[in-house]
């Protein structure tokens, strides 16, 4: 879900492990209802330690949204396929321009506390996580309510509670597709008491879940976390097993022989020293697909002779146009990514390979050199052509064949700019100070098609770190916010990405698959949206 | 003697003050926004950066930085990780179980390394001292990771005698693998020295005379050639005490044991001055009382060598 961390690319190392520890989860209905999986039956899976202490909207990275997701529910969640399914929400509807939300949830709801959820649960929370003061790392997924300041600790006007279970959501800027994002950790209700203290909350969080934390101190750090199931859990993610123990790996590689040794049920994402292998290994219980996780160079906007300008834009097609996206794939990731048609992801609802102008996103490289040739005689091109990335990720060797899928392509100079460390990197990236592309990637926090774009192209937005500003984009974002519906707001998304093809602002390379694994002592294993497996479908024994 | 120790327990003071304040400018002289680097991609909002910076004193002056880090210490506070946890909660958590791990790879070093290089060096030139250089030669030279990721392989994967991974509890048991291959290459010299060492002394005048007393084979070897042999072996054992609890970043990572070595390597990957300094401070003590114990055994070991004040 977020991976904020290192974007996408270093997509973290995650650990499994597992004792099987069953006993102490203390079902009371023995053999009882149906719906609810035997306390025995504990799914081991990899993780890795959360950076901060478990508050929904104080987590942003991978470790710790896997947790939270299990632990929380929103007023909607995600299927396999990206759909979003009601959850604490009876119905969320729209006002006839889409600035208005009225949210309904469903009566009995309570955290594993005793307390109930009510619309109070929500408005709190959600101000907890935007005020100011509380400097919250996800505060700005709630900046589109009204009352939301950037500058001063303010209230979310823009939240009414009307009774016990409904409310009122008032939006800045329409938002047509808003219920997608609301499956997304930083919409998660809390309980009353979360707010006493909400560092020993963090410690060990009360949720309303599929899962909650075995005991007080299930979260061991730096070695996994203990969940189990919540009976009382009613909801789209009812689970068919006993619980979930998440152990904190620092080696994927080791994840990776504890699961060839059952010792470990599920992995979620393979080490890439086994690309090559771990589907012959694994058979049928391997997983090798599309995520929701985009990668692309950028090259900025204020970069000598890639200005926004006919000489710009001619050397960012052929730029594109000389990538051999096929070939490095094959040659250098084993055929676990796939090639790029957009800038969004194939796991997304509306997702399209047959964009206008997605043919600049194959490999021509007569033409690149046609397009270059046209560019040099506006203006001569007697630079290196660089592409940065930060050497503690694992990016040295595609960066390398892709300069020089360019320099054989354009015959010129392209090198690999190579940067000690991510912070190193993302410091140059704020301050303009790039001397050349730079690599770049998106993983989305909930599956819609504007967090792909609003964040990364808008004029000012914070991702974008290529400055690139086009007022045709921008008003196509405005348009699709205000459509009428989700389908009519991605025919917009989809305009806007037409855009995007002309100007390049980024190149558009691949999307990670997600690689999984899983042991035969579980079945029915499925990934989602995200590349994190529907743990509660899994069924072990 | 006490005059001596004294002494050498006083130079830990300037030596402490130093090696942090050096440390601590080194995290500090790092290249790149550590808060920023927290978020990746997606940065949160700037003030949301500014106020976590001023969590961490990240806004301030480096030497002001130290010098509240410095005074945190003599209350007890070693600083914070960048996930809200006190660093001593770290080290309570992470020390003892590195501790459990050098030490039996030390323990590993001292038994097989003394004993084969014992038998090797008294009968040099025989089938076993050449196994044995044959043997330790390739030790030495193939890389610990390589040992590590084949040993668990075997062992872990194809025959399931062990668990891949190191469980949370990390127990004696379970760390008796690792430990091994964490000792490998240290066996692997010791040996040698130990070879060398005795089959040099073997050779030597008093140990002729001792045997023309009649002194028995064993008393002759026992008080005599390896006595005499063990001092640089000591030497060797007491700096690798500090090497295996820095070096155990592989293996641990290899079998996932929550150590010092890999706390301390993510600790640097994030620029987390706090941690870092306070577990290098560490092993800083453990590496000058390891050597301080090693001068102290010099005297046991050879009745010639006495440390007056």
């Amino acid at each position: 879900m977020i991976n904020k961390r290192r974007g996408i690319a270093a997509v973290a190392t995650f650990g499994i492990a597992s004792l099987v520890l069953a006993g102490c989860s203390a079902s009371s209905d023995e053999g009882g209802s149906e719906s609810t999986g035997d306390a025995t039956a504990v799914i081991s899976t990899n993780g890795t330690e959360p950076q901060n202490p478990l508050i929904p909207t104080n987590t942003t990275e991978v470790g710790g949204g896997k947790i939270i997701d299990l632990v929380f529910a929103g007023l909607v969640s995600y299927d396999a396929n990206g759909g979003i399914e009601m959850d604490n929400a009876e119905s969320i509807e729209p006002n006839d321009d889409n600035t208005v939300w009225t949210v309904k949830l469903k009566d009995g709801l309570t955290f594993t506390n005793g307390d109930k959820v009510t619309a109070d649960s929500y408005i709190k929370a959600w101000n907890y996580g935007a005020l100011l003061s509380n400097a919250q790392s996800s505060s700005y997924f709630f900046d589109n309510i009204q009352g939301f300041s950037y500058d001063e600790d303010s209230e979310l006007t823009g939240l009414e509670k009307t009774d016990d279970l409904t409310f009122t959501v008032s939006l800045t800027n329409a938002e047509a597709d808003f219920p997608i994002r609301l499956g997304y950790s930083a919409y998660m209700p809390l309980p009353e008491s979360a707010y006493d203290d909400i560092d020993a909350f963090g410690e060990s969080p009360i949720g309303n879940g599929p899962y909650k934390l075995a005991s007080e101190d299930a979260w061991s750090h730096d070695e996994g976390i203990k969940l189990v199931t919540n009976e009382d859990y009613d909801g789209p993610r009812t689970p068919v097993n006993g619980g979930v123990d998440i152990t904190f790996y620092t080696s994927q590689d080791t994840a990776y022989s504890d699961t060839q040794s059952g010792n470990l049920d599920v992995l979620d994402q393979v080490p890439s020293s086994t690309f090559a292998s771990y589907e012959d290994e694994f058979g049928d219980r391997s997983v090798n697909q599309a995520a929701a996780i985009f990668q692309s160079f950028t090259i900025p906007q204020y970069l000598e002779h890639f200005g926004n300008d006919e000489e710009g834009n001619l050397r960012r097609q052929a730029i594109s146009l000389s990538v051999d996206r096929d070939s490095i794939i094959d040659a250098i990731f084993d055929g676990t990514r796939t090639a790029a048609k957009d800038f969004t992801s194939p796991v997304i609802d509306g997702w399209s390979d047959s964009l206008e102008g997605a043919d600049v996103l194959s490999y021509d490289p007569a033409k690149a050199k046609e397009l270059w040739d046209k560019a040099d005689a506006i203006s001569e091109y007697d630079d290196t052509f660089t592409i940065a990335y930060n050497a503690d990720g694992d990016h040295e060797a595609w960066v390398t064949a892709a300069t020089n899928s360019i320099a054989d392509s354009l015959d010129i100079t392209a090198e690999p700019q190579a940067y000690a460390t991510f912070s190193e990197l993302l410091d140059d990236e704020d301050n303009d100070k790039m001397t050349g592309a730079f690599r770049s990637g998106w993983q989305a926090d909930y599956p819609s098609m504007v967090n792909f774009l609003q964040p990364l192209y808008q004029t000012g937005a914070g991702s974008n770190y290529g400055r690139y500003s086009s007022d045709e984009f921008d008003n196509l974002l405005k348009e699709g916010g205000q459509a009428a519906s989700i389908e009519d707001a991605t025919a917009k998304y989809e305009q806007a990405q037409e855009v995007l093809l002309k100007d390049l602002p980024v190149v558009p390379l691949w999307y990670s698959n997600v690689n999984g694994v899983w042991a035969d002592t579980v079945s029915n294993v499925q990934y989602g949206w995200n590349s994190v497996p529907l743990y509660y479908a899994i069924t072990k024994g | 003697m006490l005059w001596y120790i004294g002494r050498r327990l006083l130079q830990l003071l300037p030596v402490f003050f130093g090696a942090t304040f050096l440390i601590y400018f080194l995290v500090f002289a790092m290249p790149g926004d550590p808060i920023a680097a927290l978020y990746g991609d997606r940065p949160p909002a700037e003030s949301v950066i500014e106020q976590v910076r001023a969590e961490y004193n990240l806004d301030k002056p480096f030497i002001v930085q130290y010098l509240l880090w410095i005074g945190g210490i003599f209350t007890g506070d070693f600083g914070t990780t960048y996930s809200g946890r006190a660093v001593i909660d770290v080290m309570v958590h992470a020390f003892p179980i590195t501790a459990r791990l050098a030490l039996l790879a030390l323990l590993f070093e001292a038994v097989i390394g003394v004993t084969a290089g014992l038998f090797a060096g008294l009968r040099k030139g025989k089938p076993f001292d050449t196994v044995s250089l044959v043997v330790s030669l390739i030790f030495i030279s193939v890389p610990t990771f390589v040992i590590g990721f084949v040993v668990q392989y075997v062992f872990g994967v194809k025959l399931g005698w062990i668990n891949p991974s190191v469980s949370s509890a990390a127990t004696w048991l379970e760390l008796i693998v690792p430990a091994l291959v964490l000792a490998s290459v240290s066996i692997a010299q010791v040996l040698r020295l130990t070879r060398a060492s005795v089959a040099e002394n073997a050779g030597a005048d008093y140990v002729r005379t001792a045997k023309a007393k009649g002194l028995s084979r064993g008393r002759v070897v026992r008080v005599h050639v390896l006595r005499n042999s063990l001092i640089p072996v000591v030497t060797y054992l007491g700096t690798d005490l500090g090497t295996l609890m820095v070096g155990a970043v592989i293996t641990e990572g290899i079998f996932n044991i929550k150590g010092v070595g890999g706390t301390v390597f993510d600790a640097v990957k994030r620029g987390e001055g706090p941690t870092v300094v306070a577990f290098v401070s560490v092993m800083v003590i453990i590496f000058m009382l390891a050597n301080l114990l090693v001068d102290l055994l010099y005297a046991v070991l050879d009745p010639r060598i006495r440390y007056v004040k």
